[in-house]
């Protein structure tokens, strides 16, 4: 084993984290899809980089500033997964949900190439908002305050959705279109509009970790591609359709490739999956998956 | 019925069809050869993953794990001075039937959209170990080969002679398919296909059958990607990158799952497409057009091109449908 100093080994756990709160993230909103819709959104991951393009073309053209990009991204993306699904999706709901996966692949195809037209297929790289680019004494070791700032929001987004849909009225509606849809119906509930909000929202949420990583990374249109795989990974981990399960699998395996990154390099990109076949192999269902799942 | 175009003369008609094609395509005006070969392996693929996606229902999106590893483990050994075409293919299908017994094993255990995420999941373990590996592979920059080798002491350098060879192969290989299909086997997974929970209750180890499935597409896939990455005297990182994977199920869904030759005619449109899109102004952006092709093709034409003729052609007519509200009861519908 390497000799690993313990403030390398605390900075690449700080690292984890940042990348696990892009990861409960975007699982929690397949989740939140997957939950209401029964199908998964391959798209999830252009819709990430849709929202990291509207901040970076915002401040370019309007001088969006950051934090106002936290919102109005999120709405931007929200209301075209809202005309997407009630325009194209709703159509394929009746059949083999692998319909709807296939129909949102083709939509990363068309989604990303037309990002390449407009924007070029190279990155381009967003500043950091002022106040968070500086660096924060930890007491042990110094960390980006930015990051820090990524993993404090993504921890209190992921706790609010879960108060929201496990606690409040909205999210009972919700919880009940999932698992009766004709009943919850029949007391008068919209459904239909509930499941174009889910989906809305879910993909809202995509939009928001893709501003947040807008100052991390290079905006580029295939910003989403790999980190989509890895979320579908995580899913599989945690159990889709579970918002405790995305959630922690998120955080946990963002720790996981980070701390095995440290002992053994090689393995960095691999880990999240290698996990993954071990829980298919001793818990098919994913980790959360069998306290919360039927089928 | 999806097998009316293999079976019987009829079946015999469109594979004479389809092989007149493909003996005369390198001799048309204006078609590059090595465009001809690569579409014969796509073809070739694109008839694998039928097997498995338009019989057993499982879609996968890892068979760039097959095609494009396999095309790596030819390359591979024929760089290090394998002269025998025959010996490094032999050996590169063995690793993709070898792979796909082991991927098999671990995503058979779920099914629907689980399936189709956890294959293209595992398909990223290859795709990184390919640059991780880069003293033997290559790396970002792929592996160039300067010669394919002899096949039974015939070099293969001429293009005109691999492409035959590549085209044997696709034969070959759609004569297993159809072989796998119409016998017993093909029955156990068409019943699976109907009803998996029936097939299981009178007695059939309903995963095992999926397996060996999946073991067949998975090593079918190989040869054509062993004969992809030879033709080309290359093996690049995007034949083992998930798009690729993407490309095959898109080419076997736009011909007509379930069909065997649907998808040949799927791999041909798809190449010829991707050729004719490229020269445009749009450039490399090609997938604007393949996605925009086949979200349209899920909407409203879900059977693919050959499947909705063959669907115009022989299913107008009456035919027997399970009644939903009596599902032991079967009823007569024209739809």
């Amino acid at each position: 084993m390497p000799n690993i100093s313990a403030e390398y080994l605390v900075t690449q756990i700080f690292n984890g984290l940042v990348n696990g709160g892009f990861y409960a993230l975007l699982a929690l909103g397949l989740s939140i899809i997957f939950g209401m819709l029964r199908i998964v959104n391959f798209a999830h991951g252009a819709m990430y980089m849709l929202g990291a393009f509207v901040a970076y073309y915002g401040a370019l053209s309007f001088h969006l500033p950051f934090y106002a990009a936290l919102i109005v991204a999120p709405l931007v993306v929200g209301l075209f997964g809202y005309l997407f699904e009630t325009l194209l999706l709703q159509r394929l709901y009746d059949l083999d949900p692998l319909y709807n996966l296939l129909f949102t692949y083709a939509a990363v195809l068309v989604i990303e190439d037309l990002m390449k037209l407009f924007a070029g297929a190279l990155g381009s790289p967003y500043a950091t908002p002022a106040g968070l680019d500086g660096v924060t004494n930890l007491g042990f070791t110094v960390y980006p305050t930015y990051r820090l700032f990524v993993i404090g929001v993504c921890v209190v987004a992921c706790a609010a959705v879960y108060v929201v849909v496990e606690r409040s009225p909205l999210g009972a509606r919700i919880r009940a279109a999932t698992e009766k849809p004709e009943l919850t119906q029949a007391f008068g509930i919209d459904t239909r509009r509930l499941v174009s909000g889910t989906f809305a929202f879910g993909v809202a949420l995509a939009a928001f970790a893709g501003v947040l990583a807008a100052p991390n990374t290079n905006v580029t249109p295939t910003m989403g591609d790999s980190i989509i795989i890895n979320t579908f990974a995580i899913v599989v981990i945690g159990g889709l359709g579970s918002i405790l399960g995305s959630v922690t699998a998120g955080f946990a395996l963002g720790v996981i490739a980070a701390v095995g990154a440290v002992l053994y390099p090689p393995i960095s990109n691999t880990l999240i999956f290698i996990v993954m076949v071990l829980v298919i192999l001793f818990r098919p269902a994913g980790l959360f998956g069998a306290a919360e799942r039927r089928a | 019925m999806t097998l009316a175009l293999i079976r019987g003369r009829r079946g015999a008609l469109a594979g004479a069809v389809l092989l007149a094609l493909g003996l005369v395509l390198p001799l048309i005006p204006g078609v590059y050869i090595v465009f001809a070969i690569d579409l014969v392996c796509f073809a070739l693929v694109a008839v694998a993953f039928d097997l498995l996606l338009g019989f057993t229902g499982l879609l996968s999106f890892g068979h760039a794990l097959f095609f494009g590893g396999a095309g790596y483990v030819a390359t591979i050994l024929i760089a290090n001075g394998v002269t025998s075409f025959a010996l490094a293919a032999a050996a590169a299908v063995l690793y993709a039937l070898v792979l796909s017994l082991a991927v098999g094993a671990v995503a058979v255990r779920r099914s629907g959209i689980f399936f189709s995420m956890i294959t293209l999941a595992i398909g990223e373990i290859q795709f990184f170990v390919v640059f991780q590996m880069s003293d033997v592979t290559g790396g970002e920059n792929g592996l160039p080969i300067s010669t394919r080798g002899t096949f039974f002491g015939l070099p293969l350098a001429n293009d005109f002679a691999f492409y035959y060879v590549a085209l044997a192969a696709l034969v070959l290989g759609t004569a297993f398919a159809i072989r796998v299909v119409t016998s017993p086997f093909g029955a156990v997974l068409a019943a699976m296909r109907e009803n998996e929970v029936r097939a299981k209750s009178i007695g059939y180890d309903t995963d095992r059958f999926k397996l060996a499935a999946f073991v067949m597409s998975g090593t079918l896939a190989g040869l054509a990607g062993v004969l992809y990455a030879v033709g080309n005297r290359f093996a690049g990182t995007e034949a083992v990158d998930w798009h690729t994977s993407g490309a095959i199920v898109i080419m076997t869904i736009l011909g007509g799952i379930g069909t065997i030759y649907g998808p040949i005619v799927g791999a041909a449109l798809y190449q010829s497409l991707d050729f004719f899109v490229s020269k445009t102004a749009i450039g490399d952006k090609t997938n604007l057009v393949m996605g925009l092709i086949f979200a349209v093709v899920i909407l409203v034409a879900r059977r693919g091109i050959v499947g909705e003729l063959l669907h115009l052609a022989f299913e107008r007519g009456p035919r027997l449908v399970e009644d939903e509200d009596a599902p032991d009861r079967l009823i007569v519908s024209n739809p």
